[in-house]
């Protein structure tokens, strides 16, 4: 499942995702907070495109449930205002085993970082500024290809 | 009267372009190269800002390869910079 929200409850959107799933034997996640860079940031806003953004968060989503052996996706991610401390977005995977979930949310998070459709910019003490993909995100998406 | 063609900016082309969406009167179908054009006219910022390789041009939330092909009255052009998530 995938989401653009404006808000986000990690704990409460995971509990919701796993309640009676009894044929999982592995609930893996990640959360991502907006950091402060040592007092620089105060808030990032983050705009996104409805319904191209959700499409293009979907192809991701049919990868990840080709190449790993999972059985669930919960993808929610943040747009507007998010201030420090706060999160941005939640991946959550359920499989049978271990090994797939960790790995298939790994790959959701490279990919999100590099490939889905969402434009951030900071706000704070240095003014504002857009924030674009690094070389770091690019090679993590990139070692992705190539395996399988 | 035709319809309007929608143009949508994101993110910094939004600060760029002095908004996020524009409406331009087309009269027929017309090649990109040339609605990117016009839309640079007068605005060398906007013109730049757009010209970058690493812009992606959308027409009706499809994008277009290579920036080829054309759009019409009613269509919605939507140029995307760099994206960042997560």
């Amino acid at each position: 499942m995938i989401r653009v929200a404006q808000s986000l409850d990690p704990q409460a959107e995971l509990a919701a995702f796993s309640a009676g799933r009894t044929d999982a034997g592995a609930l893996a996640s990640f959360v991502g907070l907006c950091r402060d860079e040592g007092g620089k940031v105060a808030a990032l806003e983050l705009d996104h495109y409805p319904g191209f953004t959700e499409s293009e968060i979907a192809r991701i989503e049919a990868e990840a449930r080709e190449r790993f052996a999972i059985l669930d996706v919960l993808i929610v991610h943040r747009i507007g205002r998010i201030e420090a401390g706060a999160p941005i977005v939640l991946v959550g995977v359920l499989a049978a085993h271990r090994k797939a979930a960790l790995h298939a949310v790994e790959f959701l998070m490279d990919y999100l970082k590099t490939d889905a459709p969402f434009w951030k910019c900071e706000t704070g003490r240095g003014g504002k500024r857009w924030i674009e993909p690094g070389a770091d995100d690019h090679g993590a998406r990139a070692a992705w290809r190539g395996k399988s | 009267m035709e319809e309007a063609t929608r143009v949508l900016f994101f993110g910094r082309l939004a600060d760029i372009a002095g908004g996020r969406e524009r409406a331009l009167a087309l009269s027929g179908p017309t090649d990109l190269a040339a609605i990117i054009a016009t839309l640079g006219e007068g605005a060398p910022d906007l013109a730049a800002a757009l010209a970058a390789p690493s812009v992606r041009v959308a027409v009706n939330r499809q994008i277009a390869p290579l920036r080829a092909g054309k759009a019409a009255p009613g269509d919605e052009i939507a140029f995307l910079p760099p994206v960042s998530g997560g």
